[in-house]
């Protein structure tokens, strides 16, 4: 409102200039206080994305001015013989994130809200891996999944199962990062549901109920309608967040055993600062920042609908 | 005085009769419901109903102890055991003695107030610069609207669909070499602080927030005569105690528990930050003495969960549920 005023205020001759200079003086200000987040932003966000694409193109050392080398990068790192079972690995580890880390939540969730006791104490513990820090999780799990003494093996042994390899075995090092995974980040989903389910009004389950609606019927028609969105919002942003994996291969298992646990930004990492070629760790970016987009993307739709 | 026992008996009542002043507390009382869920009320006082509610009640507690405390419990009780009761099969669980020697041996070898100090410092300064620079921004952005405010914004949340990893390397470089200063960042704790301000979500939430606030309100201030700097100090951030608190929150945590970035951007031991220095340490590392130096590394995070849950969980649903 007052911004379109001012705007025409400035086009026209006959206003006291009074009203123009303040406009000015509104927007020096404005300009003023907006600085140090344009710096902030320019050197850290805006000017790495634009970067990231350069650099694909590139091969730079450093030292000589960079040369433009077209998609060169991107065969290098597509003839990687790592490069397949990175993406194989992210996918199958986002996908398995999901099938632990997606329904469980929501399932805690759902009967977390029924429950009328100790419900401070379940909200506050299911969170607690969250506040963790993530190396504090990841080095603590290195330690439970020890295959001699570790604290997995031994429950495993008191129930006379037999111990697993957990990390050392291509078979189960996968399914043990997802495991770290999904206990320190159970939390976040649990309680973002919850949220979601106390807004439910409670007549609607009245309602469904006098029309003969069991239990089960009532989650199916009530429940999960009504919080469609912040399940499909929660799905994308899972899918975002757990394809970007790299603290637990990089800390637990360094890619291996054969490659069976190198994910798509930990080769990256390692083009980085293992194999000193910066720009091939640009191209798999490039890529990884494709896709994610287009996660990205559906997501700001579906909010989007969401505020209409 | 009715006969307790006989009353108790029949399922499903609430309140006794109105007339004692204060009713006896009885064995079954009814299970209350603040507002209604999927479960009906009426159901779930029914005889069947209580059984499976405190049933499940009993599993879930009983799960979400032994999935969530009990990992904590032995990571805690595992810093008090000698490396070779660690490797002991069948486990001891309760030590064996008190002993606090491997958290003074950790606090030694890995240097751990050095390593708490940087991170405290790392995370103190970045909330200052964020408070600073970020609600300077959304206040420009939501009450000054200068000329190209809108794409500034869109600019700014623009950022949030590019997820960090992607862009690490560039941003590396950057730091490494800023561009047109030439400045190195590397090492410094400018590295943590000037990135961390630039945070769209923090710009989000705090831009909505002030556009909540009425007009009405800094329009008297400003006929007053009290310049943009003045309101904002006086007026805009006294009512914005609850999203700064947020806010704040976020910043400290997020850098507190940061893994990545400070490990590509503080490589000089001296300057690690907690989480860096331990793991870059963790193999060559007695397990008693890493997993002691684990518990006080969480430790802070922790105390923070412990004082401000509120504003933590505040901040998790404010995004995800409205954005």
């Amino acid at each position: 409102m007052t911004t379109t005023g001012m705007r025409a205020a400035r086009g026209s001759r006959g206003r006291p200039p009074t009203k123009r200079r303040r406009a000015v003086r509104r927007n020096v200000t404005a300009y003023g206080f907006l600085c140090g987040a344009l710096i902030c932003f320019a050197f850290f966000s805006w000017y790495p994305m634009v970067w990231e694409v350069v650099l694909s193109f590139q091969r730079t050392n450093f030292v000589d001015p960079p040369v433009w080398v077209g998609l060169e990068n991107f065969v290098t790192v597509l003839q990687d013989a790592a490069f397949g079972p990175a993406w194989k690995n992210t996918v199958m580890f986002t996908v398995l994130a999901l099938v632990f880390g997606y329904g469980v939540p929501f399932v805690v969730a759902l009967v977390l809200n029924e429950l009328r006791h100790a419900r401070a104490y379940l909200r506050f513990v299911v969170y607690l891996p969250v506040m963790l820090p993530p190396a504090v999780g990841v080095l603590l799990f290195q330690w439970f999944y020890e295959p001699e003494y570790g604290l997995f093996n031994q429950v495993l042994g008191f129930f006379g199962l037999p111990g697993l390899d957990w990390l050392n075995s291509t078979d189960t090092a996968l399914v043990s990062l997802v495991i770290v995974s999904t206990w320190m980040n159970l939390g976040t989903g649990t309680l973002i549901y919850l949220a979601a389910l106390q807004t439910i009004p409670g007549e609607l389950y009245e309602a469904a109920e006098l029309d003969g609606a069991g239990l089960f019927k009532r989650i199916w028609h009530v429940t999960i309608p009504q919080t469609k969105l912040i399940l499909l919002v929660m799905l994308l942003l899972q899918i975002v967040a757990t394809m970007q994996v790299f603290i637990e291969p990089f800390l637990l298992t360094g890619g291996g055993p054969e490659n069976s646990t190198v994910s798509v930004v930990y080769l990256m990492y390692q083009y980085a600062f293992n194999f000193g070629n910066i720009n091939g760790g640009n191209a798999l970016g490039v890529m990884l920042m494709i896709v994610l987009m287009v996660f990205s993307a559906i997501y700001l739709r579906v909010s989007r609908e969401d505020k209409s | 005085m009715p006969n307790l026992t006989a009353v108790s008996k029949e399922p499903r009542r609430s309140a006794p009769p109105a007339a004692p002043p204060v009713p006896p507390k009885r064995p079954r009382r009814k299970i209350q419901q603040e507002f209604r869920t999927v479960v009906s009320p009426h159901q779930l006082n029914s005889r069947r109903g209580r059984a499976v509610y405190w049933t499940v009640l009993a599993v879930v507690v009983v799960s979400f102890t032994a999935a969530f405390v009990f990992p904590l419990y032995w990571m805690v009780t595992g810093a008090m055991k000698s490396t070779e009761e660690l490797v002991q099969i069948p486990p001891t669980f309760l030590p064996p003695e008190f002993s606090l020697d491997a958290y003074a041996e950790a606090w030694e070898l890995m240097d751990l107030g050095l390593l708490l100090g940087n991170t405290a410092l790392y995370a103190g300064g970045a909330w200052l610069f964020t408070l600073a620079i970020d609600v300077t921004a959304a206040y420009a952005l939501s009450k000054l609207r200068p000329v190209l405010g809108k794409l500034v914004l869109a600019l700014m949340l623009a950022t949030l669909m590019i997820p960090p990893m992607v862009i690490m390397l560039p941003a590396y470089l950057t730091v490494k070499e800023l561009p047109l200063l030439g400045w190195d960042l590397l090492n410094t704790p400018w590295a943590i602080w000037l990135p961390a301000a630039a945070n769209g979500f923090n710009i989000f939430l705090l831009k909505r927030f002030f556009d909540s606030i009425p007009r009405e309100l800094l329009e008297a201030a400003e006929i007053d005569g009290a310049a943009p700097a003045r309101i904002l100090w006086s007026i805009v951030i006294p009512i914005s105690r609850p999203i700064l608190g947020v806010v704040s929150i976020l910043t400290v945590v997020n850098v507190w528990r940061d893994f990545v970035w400070p490990l590509l951007v503080l490589t000089d031991s001296e300057k690690m930050s907690v989480s860096i220095g331990i793991a870059s340490l963790s193999s060559q590392m007695p397990q008693n003495v890493l997993i002691a130096s684990l518990v006080i590394a969480s430790i802070p995070t922790i105390a923070v969960f412990f004082l401000f849950q509120r504003h933590i969980m505040a901040g998790l649903t404010a995004g995800s549920l409205k954005g």
